[in-house]
Formats: structure tokens, sequence, C-alpha cells
């Protein structure tokens, strides 16, 4: 065994020359991982964002020189003209997207309180199974069945109804009015809806499970109901996650191609009421992106879909902050 | 006196029962969302069996109009540009998962890529196609089914990465520690002990990956496109379940449509498949718990029978 | 409280030997600092931990025990913001300078952690983990020395016919043997125990801490344990540490029958814990 006897300067192990070579191979081993991991997650992390902002924005240039922000605010969408305004597109996307999350919150945070404070122990798995399936389910086939059944469905029971009692009403009497063709904002938002519903459900139901016992048994302590203490308690402590979650929804509703191109028609026009046919930027894309003749055209929709991506980034970006923001409070940093 | 105590019941039998009426609409939630999932699900079983015919996967498109014809091209192109992009993806998304929750984990900057990718799963597919369009498609002139492999890849990678970065974060530090402690360089602790204790977990997350991306439609329409023929080389277009089910569903033909219910039958049962594997490996046995006690009394006639 | 100790001390049958042992590990003027120099953990320690003897570090919760035993393999390199001044030498060596490679130092010094962590593969894997980190190849002599380190913790009459199984399938108290013939099968020079049975029942607890003073024929051990009595069972030395200084440190005999300071005495006898 060489021992060396001046302090501070490397000792040779009494193990033998081999273990000396792996020690040095481990070094260089240890460095070429690291960096080879390393180099994926910046890809990840960065040079795939920016790449992909850079390459739609080349490719939307064109279009940007040509009408600049006008064409946030421009109506009129003529491919023949080459006059391109994308407002009925973004408009599209906003409205089906506020609607479907107006009609999914309360559902989603209806189904969490019912997964985490009232289903009997046997029947969670099954509900919460049946949450995760739904958000299992392809868009396409939420559109193909949207197309086939629910259309028909709505357009034949529905909104008759709907349209025959309330379109005569005094100042929101417009919103009913149109033809029951099925194919219009109304449908395609309670599609969508559904379709948000589990990414909603599952972020209210952890928020809710991340609540600590203690606090709401002192709730039912001081005589509280069980909404009582859902409504004034569990949900204000979870408020952030529960509005990540909802910003979250809103990030991939707007993102959502296929269910909304079958269900909300191709009209290139702001839809004055809920059952007309209207188009979004994600159905604007699938229908003619393989048809854009002119370069113009196509640089059109490449303006739509950079201002999509930039919206839902930053969109997806406020709903982190605030899911990090409750994970900061309520977790600890596990090593 | 009286009328006090009188009052507070009244206020507490009112609390009573608004709760129990926010409550029950809580449970009409639920039943809503239960319902959905039936109505289309029961849709899909009932007209997809009735058109469903192994004619559907051994014979090819028959032109436009023209009846009968399967979708075998579809078939073998989906597994094709699946297959391909589940590769890329899922190396791409190991790697960077790993490095997030090994070497990333005290640094804000390697959190903030992690945010970052984070973020990426969630952006629009639509976009992801139009981002390959622009780099391979229009460079090469034509439709290629390779760049279909890339746009899901690309959805796909940050899924995986998210997921790896999960499941190696749930290793108890104090294993990791204790490999240190026997003289090991950290990429040694990571393959040969956390890795391992997290393959089930990671193995889950590349099987959801995958899952979601047979499911996608949107990154296909315009790159892998779509093709009447079959056609099993990468560098050409070739028809895919998803966007067939979109063409044939849009289309004028009885025939297409019926034929687009029994591909979406079979997509949906294929993701639904996968789904329900990775949530078994993941849980073990609790996942079937609810059939525990079918199962213990189908043992329990098995053994009646035996005894006999 | 101290009647049991002494109780404790009598029924120990190996007291310190009369031979003088040699210093194995000397602390001079050690101080460490978590969060970069935000919280001054350890403060002017001064020690000697002796060749083949069992020392132990006692205290109360936070004053620093456990931080002062991480030291000794630089566990706390793992993490960032972690600062040392002072020295450390092992034999005739510095430690915590920067020429040494702590992954090299952590083979010349083994750790044994408070809850039992058996790697996710075989028993015999387990074992050999560190032994193939050294080089150690040869299937024979793997076997051998798998077999030696399974015995001296007294496993390997359980486990011999079933090497080959998880390391999960061993009760909680045969896994902490585990993990100990995985830290002797490397033949380190000093061993270091956080805590070991703090996670274990009582039999198993008495088995490993038998371990433990067989051991120290072989290696220095310095345990670190909240359990006083433990430290009368089976210490050749005990340290008395508050609030990140080493208020005593002697023959354990003497440090829990005629303590020299006034808060050892304190401590001992339950005035605070």
């Amino acid at each position: 065994m060489e021992r060396d006897s001046a302090i501070g300067v490397e000792v040779s192990l009494p193990v033998s020359q081999r273990a000396k070579e792996i020690k040095r191979n481990g070094k260089l081993v240890e460095t070429i991982f690291r960096t080879s991991l390393g180099f994926w997650a910046i890809f990840l992390g960065i040079i795939f964002p920016v790449a992909a902002f850079f390459i739609l924005a080349k490719e939307s240039w064109l279009s940007i020189k040509r009408f600049g922000f006008g064409f946030i605010t421009g109506t009129v969408w003529d491919p023949v003209a080459l006059i391109f305004g994308g407002l009925p597109a973004i408009y599209g996307t906003l409205l089906i997207t506020f609607l479907a999350v107006l009609i999914a919150t309360p559902i989603s945070i209806g189904i969490s309180i019912f997964i985490t404070e009232l289903a009997p122990k046997w029947f969670k798995p099954i509900v919460t199974g049946a949450v995760e399936l739904l958000a299992a389910i392809p868009s396409i086939i939420y559109g193909m069945w949207g197309f086939f059944v629910f259309v028909p469905f709505v357009a034949k029971y529905v909104e008759p109804f709907l349209i025959g009692n309330f379109s005569h009403l005094p100042i929101i009497g417009f919103v009913f009015n149109g033809i029951p063709s099925g194919i219009d904002a109304f449908t395609t938002s309670i599609v969508l809806s559904v379709m948000i519903i589990p990414f909603m459900a599952s972020v209210a139901k952890d928020s809710f499970n991340m609540v600590p016992p203690i606090v709401k048994e002192s709730a039912y302590g001081l005589g509280a109901t069980k909404w009582e203490v859902m409504r004034r308690v569990v949900i204000p402590y979870t408020a952030s996650g529960i509005a990540g979650g909802l910003i979250l929804a809103i990030g991939r509703a707007m993102g959502e191609t296929m269910a909304v191109t079958f269900l909300a028609g191709n009209n290139p026009q702001i839809p004055k009421s809920l059952f007309e046919p209207l188009t979004t930027i994600t159905v604007a894309l699938a229908n003619q992106f393989t048809e854009a003749d002119t370069d113009l055209y196509l640089s059109s929709l490449y303006y739509l879909a950079i201002i999509l991506f930039v919206i839902s980034f930053f969109v997806l970006v406020i709903a982190k902050l605030m899911v990090l923001r409750l994970e900061k409070r309520w977790k600890v940093k596990q090593i | 006196m009286e009328g006090k105590a009188d009052m507070r019941r009244n206020v507490i039998i009112k609390r009573k029962i608004i709760s129990r009426i926010f409550l029950t609409i809580s449970t009409l939630a639920a039943i809503y969302g239960i319902f959905w999932l039936f109505w289309i699900l029961s849709d899909l079983f009932i007209n997809g069996f009735r058109y469903i015919h192994p004619s559907l996967l051994t014979e090819d498109m028959n032109p436009a109009g023209v009846e009968g014809g399967g979708l075998r091209a579809a078939f073998v192109g989906h597994l094709i540009i699946t297959f391909i992009a589940t590769i890329m993806g899922v190396t791409v998304g190991i790697f960077a998962g790993i490095f997030f929750a090994e070497y990333g984990r005290d640094s804000r900057f390697v959190q903030a890529l992690r945010n970052v990718t984070d973020i990426m799963v969630s952006t629009p597919s639509i976009v992801m196609g139009a981002l390959v369009y622009a780099i391979l498609v229009k460079p090469v002139g034509h439709f290629i089914s390779l760049g279909g492999s890339i746009a899901l890849a690309l959805i796909m990678m940050p899924v995986i990465a998210i997921t790896t970065d999960e499941m190696l974060k749930l290793v108890p530090g104090m294993m990791r520690e204790a490999a240190y402690a026997l003289g090991a360089y950290r990429w040694q602790i990571i393959t040969k002990v956390t890795l391992r204790a997290a393959k089930v977990g990671i193995l889950t997350g590349v099987i959801l990956g995958i899952a979601r991306i047979t499911g996608e439609t949107a990154p296909l329409l315009f790159t892998s496109f779509n093709n009447n023929f079959f056609e099993t080389n990468i560098l050409k277009p070739m028809a895919s379940l998803t966007v067939t089910v979109f063409q044939y569903t849009s289309g004028p033909y009885d025939y297409w449509h019926e034929q687009a219910w029994a591909a979406s039958l079979i997509l949906t049962m294929g993701v639904l498949l996968l789904s329900i594997i990775a949530k078994i490996i993941i849980s073990g046995v609790s996942f079937t718990a609810p059939f525990a006690p079918i199962l213990r009394s189908l043992s329990f006639i098995r053994k009646f029978r035996r005894e006999e | 409280m101290v009647n049991v100790v002494k109780e404790a001390l009598k029924e120990k049958t190996e007291i310190a030997p009369k031979s003088v042992s040699k210093e194995k590990i000397r602390v001079n003027n050690l101080n460490f600092y978590f969060a970069n120099k935000k919280v001054h953990a350890l403060r002017n320690i001064n020690a000697s931990i002796y060749e083949n003897r069992v020392s132990a570090i006692i205290g109360p919760s936070g004053c620093g025990k456990t931080t002062l035993l991480r030291c000794f393999n630089r566990m706390h390199d793992l993490y960032p913001g972690n600062k040392y001044e002072g020295e450390i030498i092992l034999d005739n060596m510095d430690i915590l300078s920067n020429n040494v490679d702590p992954i090299e130092l952590r083979s010349r010094i083994g750790m044994v952690f408070q809850k039992p962590t058996p790697f996710p593969m075989s028993i015999f894997d387990n074992v050999a983990f560190g032994l193939k980190l050294m080089g150690v190849n040869n299937k024979t002599e793997l076997k051998d020395r798998i077999e030696r380190a399974l015995k001296n913790s007294a496993l390997w009459e359980e486990v011999q016919d079933r090497l080959n199984g998880s390391a999960f399938s061993l009760s909680g108290g045969q896994q902490q043997r585990l993990c100990i013939a995985r830290a002797i099968a490397v033949e380190p020079e000093v061993l270091l125990f956080d805590e070991p049975t703090s996670a274990l029942d009582p039999i198993s607890t008495s088995k490993v801490e038998e371990l433990i003073v067989e051991l120290k024929s072989k290696v220095t051990v310095v345990i670190v344990t909240h359990n006083m009595q433990q430290a009368g069972r089976i210490a050749d030395f005990t340290a008395f540490m508050y609030l990140g200084e080493i208020i005593e440190f002697d023959k354990t005999e003497k440090l829990f029958t005629n303590p020299s300071h006034a808060l050892t005495e304190q401590y001992i006898t339950g005035r605070f814990g």
C-alpha cells in the first residue's frame, strides 16, 4: 500500500492500477454523459421554441410586411383578391375558447368535488378513469362523432328550440339568431368543453388533494357544512392551482384543430350569433394550407400560425407561473 | 329565548339544504362527464362494429366513388410514421428528462429549460405541422412522410422529457446518496441505480406518449399528407389512419363514412388500450381493484368445480 | 436517566482496550457553512477519531452531528452552497483539500444511512456494486468478497441460497444489514453510521449493534445516534455536540459518569433534549 506523507497531495489508493484507470475513465465518461444529455435539454428548452418562432416569422414575413399589424384587425379574407385579414379567425378562436372554458369550469370543479369528497371509495377510480378516458380519445374522433351524431342531433332538437324561444328577446336575442344547422359556435363550444374538462378536472382534483386534512377539519369543527368547507376554505386555498389549470385549458382549447374543423364550419367572417358558422385559426390552417396557391396566401396562413403560437405560449407561461406559485407554497422540493 | 333557538335551527337547516343542492349539482356534473363518455364510445362501438370488415385491413383504397376497398395503406402507413416518430421522440425525450432530473435540480437555468419544455407540451400541434412543412416539405418539393414523423416526434419529445423527469424525481434521494457513498460517479448512479428504480414509470410515460401521437391528425395534414396507394417509402407521402378518417368524413360518399367509423373504432381502441396498459403498469394491482370481487368469485367457482 | 446509561456501561464487556490506539482522523478547526455562508452549522470543531474504535456523536436535534458526519466523506459536495473551512486529516492527508477526489475518498470512507437503501437489483448485485466500481470483475473474487461481507454483517446464513433474489424481498432489519454488507465489501478504512437503527425494531437494532462492535476490529467506526443508551452500549469514545460545537469528547464511560462540562451533564440527565 503506497501512501504519500505530504499533506494536501493526492494519495494513491491501496488498490490496483486497474482501479486508477477506471477512475480516470469514469471522469471522462461523466463529462461526455453530462454534455450529451445537456445538449438535448437545451434543445428542447431553448433551441426548439426559438427556432420555431423564427421559422414561423420567416414564413409569415411576406404577409407581415404587406399588412403589418392591420392584419390583426382586418376583417376581409379574400384569397382571390389577395387581401388577408386575420380578425375573423382570431375572433373565432377566442370566442369558442371563451365559451368552452365558461362551460367547462363549473363542471370540472363539480366533478373534482365529487371525486374528492362525495364518491364512495369503490366508485372513485371509475369516475377518475372515465374522465381520463375522455382525455385519451383522439380529437379527430370528437370531430367525426360530432359531425355525424352531435351536429344532426343539435340541429334537430336543440337549436330550433333555442332559436324559437330566445331569438326574439330584447337586447340578447340576437345571440340566438340563425339557422339551426348545427355547424356553429354553439356546437363547437360544447364539444370543445367536453374535451378540456379532463385537464381542468385533474388539475382541480390534485389541488384539492393537496389541502392538509387539518385545515378542512378546523372548518368542520366550526360547524361548516360540506359545501361551505369546499366553497369557503378549499377552493380559495387552491385558487391559484385551479386558475393555473383553467389557463392551461385555455391554451389547449386554442390549439385544438380537428374537432373544431368539423363543427365550426369554414366561414371567413365574424359570426353575429351563436348559430352561425365561423372560422378559427386552426380551422383556417387545416382547410386552406394545402390549397394556398400564392406565396402571399401561404404567408398569411403562417401569419395566423405565428399569432396562435405566440398567444398560446404566453397563456401557457401564465398558467405555469400560477401553478408554480401554488407548488412553492405547499410542496417541499424532494431531492 | 325560544325564538332565537328556532331561528338558529332554521338557518342551519337552510345551510344544510344549500349544501345538499350544490353537492347534488357536483354529482350531476360527474354524471354529465360519464354520460358524454358513454355516448361517444357507444356510438363508436355500434357504428364501428357494423362497418368493420377484414377487407379493411387487407385491401387498398378504391378510386373515389367506387364502393369497397380497404385501408391497408392507412394502417401500415400509420404504423410506420408512428414508429419512426417514437424512436426519435423517446430518445431525445428521455435524454432531456434525465438531464432535468439528475443534473439540473439545483440550477435555476435548467429549471427554466424544464418549464419551457413543459409549455411546449401544450403547444398547438398544427403549428408543428406548419413548422415541418417550412423546413422539410417546401425544400424537398413534395409531401414526405418522414416529415410527419418529425412533426409527431416534436410533439412527443417534450411529453416524454417531462414524464421522465417526474418519474426520476420520485426515486428517493437516500438511494442516490448510498450509491455516492460507495464512490460512484453520477453517470454510474444514473445508469445503474436511478434509471433502474424509475424504469417502470418511464416506460409508462413512453406508452402514454405513443398513445398521444397515435391519435394526432393535424401535424400530418401537410407533411405526410395522404396517399391512395400502398407506400412504405418514408420519403414519399403516406396515408395515415387519422388523415384518412378526416378525408373520408368530409367526403360525400356513404361508404367512405362507413369506413371512417370502422377505422375510428380501431384507432380509438388502440389508443385506449395503450392508455389502459400504462395505467395498469403504473398502479399494479390497485387499478383492477373494482373488479376484484368478480375475479375472486370466478376463482371460487373454479375451486368448487375442481373439488367435484 | 444517567443510571440507565450506567447500567448499559456495566453490560459492555468490551471497554476501550488498554492498548493505545493511534489517531485515524484528526479534525482541526473545522467550520462548515450551508447556503453560501448564511448558516454557520459547525463551529471550530476539533476532535480525534481513533483507529479501530467506535466513536459516537450524540446531542439534541439540530446540533450538527449528522452535518459533521457528512463532512468525513464529503457528502456535502453534492449540494451547492456548502463551504468547508479547516482541515480533516485522514492518516496524513487533508481530505478537504481540492486535490482530493471525493469519489476516491468514498472508497476509503463508507457510509450507512438512517433508512435502509437497497438498490433495485439482486442481493448479490447490491453487495457487488461498490466492488464493480473499483474494477473487481473476476467472478471468483467477487463471490468470495461478497460472501465475506455478508458473513461479516451477519446476513450470510439468511440469504446464502437466494443471492439472486431482489433486495426488496428482505425485511427492514435485513435490508439495513445488506447496506452494511454493501459498504464493507469495498473494505473501507472508516465506516460512518448515520442513526443506522432509528428505523429498525429492537431485535434488528441489537443485531446491528453487535455487528458494529465486531466490525471495529477491522474498521474505524463513527456513529451518530440520538439514543444515548446506544452510545453507552457500543461506543468507546463519545462526543457531545450542541449548537454546532463539540462541547465534550472523551471516553464513553467518563463522559456519562463524570462529565466535565455542565451542559453535558444537563443533556445526559435529561434536562433538555
